[in-house]
Formats: structure tokens, C-alpha cells, sequence
């Protein structure tokens, strides 16, 4: 017998899709505005539901899987979207009133996400398939949603072609895993899978598929255009949201198939993680554009977490999912102090921040810590996040990855400090003006704060982390 | 042991003031903020004083050692289940040194900033920074383990950045700010994977198992792995370049002098007396392990990076104009003795000395060199320049800073009874035991560092008469008395304090003496040093009447006067400058500089060359994704042995 509680955060996001369905038709000609206020409160309302306890175990002979662990990874990710959601709070009815939709954010956003779940909680590949598609197509969705923008349109279209490329890709590799093991479960598969040449083929395959999804270089390409063109709360979703899923995803199937593959993978892995952080880095420092900025230093973050991926141990994953932990409330912090200045005065340059600390204080507070975070200085989370994953790496002797890793460090405290310079230090004759946010968007703010300062210090967090990766 | 449970209240105090100035300082007046700032300080001062003495005194020794007591020593976090870390507050003899020295040195910074930073727009926000590094030092000062160390190290370096930018509307400050950051950082990242490798190696980061004689770095030997050193020296070795870029050690030295741009009493406590010593600090930390690891090879590199920095720093600083220069040369110079000095020191009783000397070098000379920084920012805010060559005969102007600038130029040259001359001292008797070379590098150091002292002194308080815009007037008491305070205590501590009792490697009673075969040579080098001075500077402009009339009908005389500059212009300009320091600041300025530079302007370079990759064209993109997993599939499968390219 199934046990259907199992599936109970797929179940109540599912209920919440269905509900906004519902809500759209009910408030037809009428102020269609509370639809921003019903998701977001529903969502959190989910995100507490989430936080109870949950059994282990698997359903559909093994085609769904939950544990502790999975259902943590979910829960963090609804963390993220709960603040996410908030800081579009101004977006989203602003949307609304120019062009009278916006229940379809909302119905994309959460379709995304329960595809993400099921990416995170298969059992078996086709499940995997399912939920790595139902995460990308409705992306595609979203990243165009700006209609009247050449830009967004071009940027979905680009998404789309090159989200094609890779699933397909990665089809295939399964496809060739399933002829070597003669079976999709993640389960029959690990004991049937040997070292083979076809073998090696199809698990890197597949796994361009997840690199693509968390940028990976060479897989990155589509990143900066896509970022730049889609509208900013998009853009802060697939940089935070939609890359912690796949970083957990890619951590779990190599955790449960890819034991006798690690002379394939890892190799994969840590070129990927050497070429990922330069790279990232290396783009970063020129950028002008606040929104490409992030993304290339959010391709150059990916980078770091490969090195918890390559300890391939209890302490590897725990600095996986900590780090991404942090991550997520790191990257909120600053993507959202950009959605709201693109929102009220439509400046996305990083020359237009000068000053911005006169201006608008908080904000720049937000976006410095924010921005301490990401570069790994302490006393804020990012340190912790970084120091423990270097930790992982040079305990399996990883040495030359850890020295390439803080020199990317390094560099990226050069190019994060030019925006805090900026900030701070600059003047502009056209500053941004003074604003007030609305207090959705504040709470937001503030919790990402607030995740940022204490994440970190409150080390019983990465205690309650350590003791969900004892069973992966 | 005593209970030492309150020494937390000297962390509390500073973070509380610097919340309370932080976070409301633009909502109070200014004042309130300096007297938040201060008086917790105040309170964080009288509580080390008391640790010291219920650690000194009280407690005293236990079984002939000085004991280790951990006031506090609680589990942070659990990495696995082996490896925890730790935060707490360890006691020591050199950690209880440590905090008076921290506690006091900001006191008296915090006092004179009063009156220094008057009417500053940025007041408050100058009182928060400085409790921020403060509460900074003093964690990484009481570190238990070497990742609560670490942990404050990096903070210390952000409340630097904070300070030394202080003057953000000058974009030297800015740039001098982020030169130290990142210069720093780098050396870090050695700091970083050096304890990385020990944490795995050694599987603990607490400093006391670290250096027990039975841990695992001293019980067993480890075998060579990279150029005769074990695991263990390579991690040491990459700790000590965190310690020597945090220390301004040569190549790494290169931020300090740009560092001289933020507020002077933020130079007089962190660029002189605190941060700059932390890598001396860290070396003393572990230096049970340095000494015993690989038989001290790391140990050497210690000691000839410090003979070499201070010697290369000495050069330098006779060349430079501006005095907050000069003064963070001589800095870089005097830790390289502090270095030095660890380096050349043994474990047990009477070779302990070096260890003894380098810990009482750092404390006489937080004081003195306190003393110098903040009587050149009573100069620099009489006359408002940094360049000696705008200053002279500001003597009969400010009386006060004149004496106790003396004072401590007396000190920094080994004259008795002042603190540097005891310190020094027992630094060159422990470099003449171990290795006459690097006693000989010193030893001149030691005349450099008097003639250039005595070459700033002079210049500015009698030298040449200058016209000023406005008469200099002698600054407010409150930051005289902070530099009566300091000239006092420089004048005592070095013969009322029996260094030895208190501070050794082995933790035991040591009672030292003046080698005065050694220490005569010295102070007369010292003298020498400072009589030269004196002939170039003291006469060169403010006597030239008085000479020419007392003097004047001699022609021997003037020839001989003429002669005089002859030498002077020749072995200053020509020999000194032209043939050595100029040179050696070519080399830091093109060298170690541009190799810094060469770093930032390849990687731009290269992101430019990159650039073309991210053309926005699909089909390029969908080419690369492909190309790309070809190109990884194609190496993973040979590296694996399945494709064969010779068959």
C-alpha cells in the first residue's frame, strides 16, 4: 500500500496550483490583485506545513523516495521562494495593473517548483525526466513573461532551444544507462552499474542535463542572456531557487548510481568546478549590468559547490546542502535589493548605485551584506558556507582545487567590493532617489538579513544538517 | 587557578558599543558616540589589567610552569565527530599580554581620537569601526583553536579595510583600502590552506594540542613530502605567509604604506600596534610547533624574512618625505626584529631568550611607536601636511609633542633606560647566539633605524624655520595627554618589568641580564646614528647664522662646513640614495609592485580576450554545449582507459 502522506509537500503545492486556477476564473472582472495576496499567503502557509516532520520512505515501487534529507532540501528551496515571493510583492501587482495578468507568475513559479520536488525525490530516472521537464518548460514561460520586451522574448526562445539541446542529451544518457542496467531505478541500477566505457558515456550524458541547469561551464552559456532578458524576479528565481535544486539533485543521483563511477565523474566534476569558478569570475569583473554581474557570479558560486559534490561523504554533502543553504538567502539578499530599485526606477547599470548609500541607506546595507556573503567574509553565513566546503575538499586531498578555489576568492572580493565601492564610496550627480519599499518587500529583505547574519553563527543549523545527510 | 569567567565582559563591552554607535550614532550627538566608544574601552581596559594581575600575580606559576587557563571553551559547532570547532577564551602569559597591550594601546587611541576626529562629519561612524577592530584583535588575540583565529583574523582585516577607507571621499584612501584587503587576502589564502592541511593532518584545530609535546605534530615524525619538509612544515610554512602578509613582511609589505591614508590614531593602533603584530602573534601561538617540526627548518625562513624586511625597510625609510611613511617603514622594520627574533629562539631556559625578546620587543614597541603615530598626528593637525619637507622648528610650537616624540625616537634607537634600548637588547643577544649574520644585519639596522628617527625628529622640530600660514599651536589636552601618558610608561617599562619572569617559551621564571658586551656596541651604533643625524639635520638650516656668526671668520671652518655637505650630499644623495635605497625602492615600487599590478591586468586582459565567447548567437551556444561534454567525454573515457589512441 501506498502511504500518500509521503507525497504531502507535492500534494498541498499541487492543491495550491489548482487553487489559483480556481482563484483566476472566481475573480474575473473583478480586482484580480488579491491573487498576489492569496498565492504568497498560501505559500507560506505551505512552507509551515513543510516544516512538520515528514516519514521516510518510498511510493509506486520505488519511483518516489522521501527522507529526512529530501524533504529538507525542499524545504529550504520553499525558504527561498516564501522570500522571493515577497519581494515581488510590488512587482507582481504593479504587473497586474499595467497589464492585468499575473496569476500566471504565480502558476508557472509553483509548477516549476513541484517539478523540482520530484526532481529531488525520484526514485528512478523516468520520475527524474518528469520533474527535470515539468522544472524547465514553465521557466520558459516565465523568462519571456515580459511580452512587450524584445529582450524577454528572446531570452525565452533562447531558453527553450538550449533547454531542448540538453534534455535531449540527457535523455539519451539515461537511455544508456537503462541499456547497460536494464532498469530505471536509481536502486537496481546502482548494483547493476559497472565501469564500463557505454556506462561512463551515458552517466556523463546525463549529467549535462543538471549542468546545464546549474550553469555549469562549458553548459553556461545561456545564463547571461537569459538573466539580462528575463524580468528580475525571474532572474533571481533561476539564479537561487532553480540552481539549488539541481546542486541537490546532481549531489543525490551521483550519491545513489555513482559509486563504482567515480573515476569518470569526479575528474568531469572537478574540471567542471575549476573552469566554473574562473570563468564565472573572470566575467564577472567586467560586467556593467547589475543583473549579468549576478549571474556571472552566481555561475562562479556553482563552482565552489562542486568541491563539497567531489568529497562524496557524509561532510561533503552536509557542506553541499549548507552552503546552498546559504547561499539562497545571500544571493536573495542582493538580487532583491536590484528588483527593487529595476522596479522603481527602471536602473539596472552599476554606475546608477553610486551614491546609493546616501540615498537609500538600508537598502545598501542589505546589499553590502548581501554582497559579504557571497565574497565569504566573516562573521557573515557566506564565510561558514565556503570554510566548510573547502574543508570537505582538502580532506579527501583536493589540495590544488582548494588553492585554485580561494585565488577565485580572492578575485571575487575584488569585484564584489566594487560594487559595495559604488555604493558606499562613490558620488553621482543623478543619484537614485530616496524610495520607501512596501512592507512585503521589506520583510523579504529583512529575512534574508536576517538568514545571512545567523545561518552562519547558529551553528545548531549545520548540527541539524549534519544529522539529515547520515542517510542519503 | 582563579576564575576567570569576566574576561568575556571585555568582548561584550566593545561589541555593545559598537552596536550602540553603529546602529544609532547619526541619531545622537557626536560626542555621545566618542564617550560610548571610550568609556567601554575604559571598562575592557581596567578588566585586563585585572586578568593580568590575577594571572601574573595571583595565580602566578603552578608547579614552576605559568599555567594554561581556559576561561571559557565551548563547542561551537561539531564538524564530524572527531573535529569540533571551538570558540572561547584562552589564558596565557602572551595572551594576557596581549589583551593590555590591545586594551590599552585602544584606549589612548580612543582618548585622542576624541579631540583628533573633532568636527569630523564621519565621528560616529570612526567610533564604530573602532570598536568593531578592537573587539576584532582581542578575539583573535584569546583564540582558543586556530579556526576561532582565523575567524577573527579575517575580521580584524574587514575593520581595517573599514578604517584605512575612512576618508572615502579620497579615492587614495579608497584604493589604498582595498590594496591592503586584497594584498592580505592573498597572504590568507595561505593562512587558509595551511590550516586546512593541518586540521586533516593533525585532525584537531585547538592550539594546545597543537603544541603539546605528545600531539600529533611534535609526538611523531612525519615524512618528507615537498622539498624535505612533512605535511606538517608545508602547513606551518603557509601559515607563517599568512602571518608575514598580515605583518608586512617583505614581498608582502606592500599595503602598509598605502595604509598610512586613513586617519592617523587608526595608523597608531592598528598599522603600529596591533594588527601588524598579529603574524608575530600567530608564529608565538604555534611556536612550540615551529621550533619542533621538521628540526626548525621553518623556524630559519622566520628569521631571515624578518632580518631581511627590516633591513630592506630601514633603507627605505631614510628616503621618505612624508613622516607617516617613514613611520610605517620603521613599523616594518621592527616587526621584521620581532620576526627575527622568534626565529632565532630555542625551547628551554636561557635559548628561550629569542621568544622572551620578540614578545617584549612587540610590547615595548606597541607603546613607543603608539607614541610616534599619535605625536605625528598632533603635527600633521598643527600643520596640515604629511611632508616633512613643509615642516621645521615646530619645537618652540608644540613643547609637549616635541619631548615626548624624543622620547620615542630615543626608544626606537636602543638609547638606556628607554624601553627599546632593554628589548632590543636582549634581541640582539639572542640573534648573536644563534647566527653572527643575522646579528650583524641587525646591528646596523639598528644604526639605520637612529639615523632616520633622529632625521624626522630633527626636521621637524628644529631644522630649517618655516612660515606658516597660521602659527602651530600644540594640540588640545586630550590627545596631549594620551602622548605624556605613552612617553612615561616608554620611559619605565623596560627596566621596571621583569620580562622573563612573565613571558618564556617553557612557561618558567627566567631572569635576564644586560650583556653589556653586546649592548655597549650597540647603543654606541645607536648614537652614532643620531649624532649623524644631527649633523645633517639639526645644523643643516636653523643654525647656519648662528654658526656663520660664531663661526664665520674662519675660513678653515666653512671650508670645513663646505666639506661637511660634500659628504653629505655625496653619501646621502649619491651613495645612500642613488646607489642603495633608490634601488631598493625602484624594486619595491616596479618589482614587487608590478608584479601585484601585473596580476590585476592579466586578468582583465584575459576576461577581455573572453568576451567574445558570449556572442548571444543559439547556435554558437548549442555548439559549445556540445563541443564542450565532447571535449570532457573524450578525456574522461582516456583517462579511464577505455578510448586507446595508439591502437
Amino acid at each position: 500500500m501506498n502511504n500518500y502522506l509521503l507525497m504531502r509537500d507535492e500534494f498541498v503545492l499541487l492543491g495550491i496550483i489548482l487553487l489559483l486556477l480556481v482563484a483566476e476564473i472566481m475573480l474575473i472582472g473583478k480586482n484580480r490583485k488579491a491573487v498576489v495576496g492569496i498565492a504568497t499567503g498560501l505559500f507560506i502557509v505551505h512552507t509551515l506545513v513543510g516544516f512538520l516532520p515528514l516519514a521516510e520512505g518510498t511510493m509506486f515501487g520505488g519511483s518516489f523516495r522521501t527522507n529526512h534529507l529530501l524533504h529538507n532540501m525542499k524545504s529550504i528551496m520553499n525558504v527561498g521562494v516564501v522570500i522571493l515571493l515577497l519581494q515581488t510583492w510590488t512587482w507582481a501587482r504593479e504587473e497586474w495593473s499595467h497589464k492585468g495578468r499575473v496569476t500566471e507568475f504565480y502558476f508557472l513559479i509553483f509548477s516549476t517548483l513541484l517539478g523540482m520536488y520530484y526532481m529531488i525525490s525520484s526514485g528512478d530516472f523516468l520520475m527524474f525526466f518528469l520533474g527535470l521537464e515539468l522544472a524547465s518548460l514553465p521557466v520558459a514561460g516565465l523568462v519571456a513573461y515580459d511580452l512587450m520586451k524584445m529582450r524577454s522574448a528572446e531570452a525565452g526562445v533562447k531558453f527553450i532551444l538550449m533547454a531542448g539541446v540538453s534534455s535531449a542529451v540527457s535523455l539519451f544518457g539515461i537511455s544508456m544507462i537503462y541499456g547497460i542496467s536494464g532498469s530505471l531505478y536509481f536502486s537496481e541500477i546502482a548494483q547493476n552499474f559497472h565501469l564500463s566505457g557505454l556506462g561512463a558515456l551515458g552517466l556523463l550524458f546525463f549529467m549535462s542535463g543538471l549542468a546545464f541547469k546549474i550553469s555549469l561551464v562549458p553548459f553556461h552559456f545561456w545564463t547571461p542572456d537569459v538573466y539580462e532578458g528575463a524580468p528580475v524576479p525571474v532572474t533571481s528565481y533561476l539564479s537561487v531557487i532553480s540552481k539549488a535544486a539541481a546542486v541537490f539533485a546532481l549531489a543525490i543521483v551521483l550519491f545513489l548510481i555513482g559509486r563504482e563511477f567515480v573515476s569518470v565523474w569526479k575528474p568531469a566534476i572537478y574540471w567542471m568546478a575549476v573552469l566554473t569558478m574562473t570563468v564565472g569570475n573572470l566575467f564577472a569583473l567586467r560586467q556593467k549590468n547589475m543583473k549579468r554581474f549576478l549571474a556571472f557570479s552566481s555561475v562562479a558560486q556553482a563552482g565552489f559547490i562542486l568541491l563539497g559534490i567531489l568529497s562524496y561523504d557524509q561532510m561533503g554533502m552536509t557542506s553541499v546542502v549548507y552552503f546552498s543553504a546559504i547561499y539562497i538567502f545571500s544571493n536573495l539578499a542582493t538580487f532583491g535589493v536590484v528588483q527593487v530599485i529595476s522596479l522603481k526606477t527602471g536602473r539596472e547599470q552599476m554606475d546608477d548605485y553610486n551614491g546609493l548609500y546616501r540615498t537609500n541607506p538600508k537598502l545598501a546595507l542589505v546589499m553590502l551584506l548581501g554582497l559579504f556573503s557571497l565574497a565569504g567574509i566573516p562573521p557573515v553565513a557566506g564565510f561558514f558556507g565556503k570554510f566548510f566546503l573547502f574543508m570537505a575538499a582538502a580532506a579527501h586531498g583536493y589540495y590544488w582545487l582548494v588553492i585554485i578555489g580561494v585565488i577565485n576568492v580572492t578575485i571575487s572580493l575584488y569585484y564584489y567590493l566594487l560594487v559595495v565601492r559604488a555604493m558606499f564610496l562613490r558620488k553621482s550627480d543623478t543619484p537614485i532617489e530616496s524610495f520607501q519599499a512596501e512592507i512585503p518587500v521589506k520583510i523579504g529583505l529583512a529575512l534574508a538579513v536576517v538568514g545571512i547574519l545567523f545561518l552562519g553563527l547558529y551553528s545548531p543549523f549545520y548540527d541539524f544538517i549534519l544529522n539529515l545527510t547520515t542517510n542519503i | 587557578m582563579g576564575d576567570f569567567t569576566y574576561t568575556i565582559w571585555i568582548f561584550i563591552l566593545p561589541i555593545a558599543a559598537f552596536l550602540i554607535t553603529g546602529l544609532f550614532g547619526s541619531k545622537m550627538p557626536a560626542k555621545v558616540s566618542g564617550w560610548i566608544g571610550t568609556a567601554s574601552i575604559t571598562v575592557a581596559l581596567m578588566l585586563a589589567l585585572r586578568t593580568a594581575y590575577q594571572y601574573f600575580i595571583q595565580v602566578g606559576f603552578v608547579e614552576g610552569h605559568r599555567p594554561t587557563v581556559f576561561a571559557y571553551k565551548e563547542v561551537w559547532m561539531n564538524f564530524t565527530e572527531t573535529l569540533t570547532f571551538d570558540m572561547g577564551i584562552l589564558i596565557d602569559p602572551i595572551s594576557v599580554m596581549m589583551l593590555v597591550v590591545v586594551t590599552f594601546i585602544s584606549f589612548m587611541v580612543h582618548v585622542y581620537s576624541i579631540g583628533y576626529m573633532k568636527g569630523d562629519k564621519g565621528y560616529y561612524r570612526f567610533f564604530a569601526f573602532l570598536s568593531l577592530f578592537s573587539v576584532s584583535m582581542l578575539g583573535l588575540v584569546v583564540a582558543t583553536n586556530i579556526f576561532q583565529m582565523y575567524f577573527f583574523w579575517e575580521l580584524v582585516g574587514v575593520s581595517s579595510y573599514l578604517l584605512i577607507g575612512f576618508y572615502y571621499d579620497k579615492p587614495s584612501a579608497v584604493a589604498a583600502a582595498k590594496k591592503a584587503f586584497i594584498v592580505t587576502r592573498f597572504a590568507d589564502l595561505g593562512f587558509l590552506i595551511g590550516i586546512l592541511l593541518l586540521s586533516y593532518h593533525a585532525g584537531t584545530f585547538d592550539f594546545m594540542t597543537l603544541v603539546s609535546e605528545d600531539g600529533p605534530l611534535l609526538a611523531q615524525s612525519a615524512p618528507p613530502v615537498f622539498m624535505g619538509l612533512s605535511i606538517f612544515g608545508v602547513a606551518l610554512s603557509l601559515i607563517f605567509i599568512g602571518g608575514a602578509g598580515k605583518s608586512a613582511m617583505f614581498p608582502l609589505h606592500i599595503w602598509l604604506p598605502d595604509a598610512m591614508e586613513g586617519p592617523t590614531p587608526v595608523s597608531a593602533l592598528i598599522h603600529a600596534a596591533t594588527m601588524v603584530v598579529a603574524g608575530v602573534y600567530l608564529v608565538a601561538r604555534l611556536f612550540p610547533a615551529y621550533h619542533g617540526v621538521d628540526g626548525g627548518v621553518v623556524l630559519n625562513l622566520v628569521a631571515w624574512t624578518g632580518a631581511i624586511s627590516s633591513l630592506f625597510a630601514a633603507i627605505i625609510a631614510m628616503t621618505q618625505d612624508d613622516i607617516k611613511r617613514v613611520l610605517a617603514f620603521s613599523t616594518m622594520s621592527q616587526i621584521g626584529y620581532m620576526m627575527l627574533s622568534l626565529g632565532v629562539s630555542g625551547m628551554e631556559g636561557h635559548h628561550g631568550l629569542g621568544y622572551m625578546a620578540s614578545m617584549f620587543h612587540l610590547f615595548t614597541h606597541a607603546m613607543f611607536k603608539a607614541l610616534l603615530f599619535l605625536g605625528a598626528g598632533s603635527v600633521i593637525h598643527a600643520v596640515h601636511s604629511n611632508l616633512m619637507s613643509d615642516m621645521g622648528g615646530l619645537h618652540k610650537h608644540m613643547k609637549i609633542t616635541s619631548w615626548t616624540f624624543l622620547i620615542a625616537c630615543l626608544a626606537i634607537s636602543g638609547i638606556p633606560i628607554f624601553s627599546g634600548f632593554f628589548s632590543k637588547d636582549e634581541i640582539l643577544v639572542a640573534a648573536f647566539e644563534h647566527n653572527k649574520v643575522l646579528w650583524a644585519i641587525e646591528y646596523i639596522v639598528a644604526g639605520i633605524t637612529a639615523f632616520y628617527m633622529f632625521r624626522i625628529y630633527f626636521g621637524i622640530f628644529w631644522g630649517k624655520r618655516r612660515e606658516y600660514h597660521h602659527t602651530p599651536h600644540e594640540s588640545p589636552m586630550v590627545m596631549a595627554i594620551p602622548l605624556m601618558i605613552l612617553a612615561a610608561l616608554t620611559m619605565v617599562v623596560g627596566w621596571a618589568i621583569p620580562f622573563g619572569n612573565y613571558v618564556m617559551p617553557d612557561r618558567m621564571a627566567y631572569h635576564g641580564h644586560i650583556e653589556w658586551s653586546l649592548a655597549i656596541p650597540s647603543v654606541a651604533i645607536g648614537a652614532l646614528g643620531i649624532f649623524v643625524a644631527y649633523i645633517f639635520y639639526f645644523k643643516e638650516t636653523s643654525l647656519p647664522e648662528k654658526v656663520s656668526s660664531a663661526f664665520g671668520q674662519s675660513y678653515g671652518w666653512a671650508k670645513d662646513k663646505f666639506y661637511f655637505d660634500e659628504i653629505y650630499q655625496f653619501f646621502a644623495h649619491k651613495m645612500m640614495f642613488a646607489g642603495v635605497a633608490a634601488p631598493i625602492a625602484w624594486f619595491d615600487r616596479h618589482v614587487v609592485d608590478g608584479f601585484m599590478n601585473g596580476v590585476g591586468w592579466m586578468t582583465e586582459t584575459f576576461s577581455y580576450l573572453l568576451e567574445g565567447w558570449q556572442s548571444g548567437k543559439v547556435r554558437q551556444y548549442g555548439f559549445s554545449f556540445v563541443a564542450g561534454l565532447l571535449v570532457i567525454l573524450f578525456a574522461v573515457l582516456y583517462l579511464n582507459g577505455f578510448i586507446d589512441f595508439k591502437g
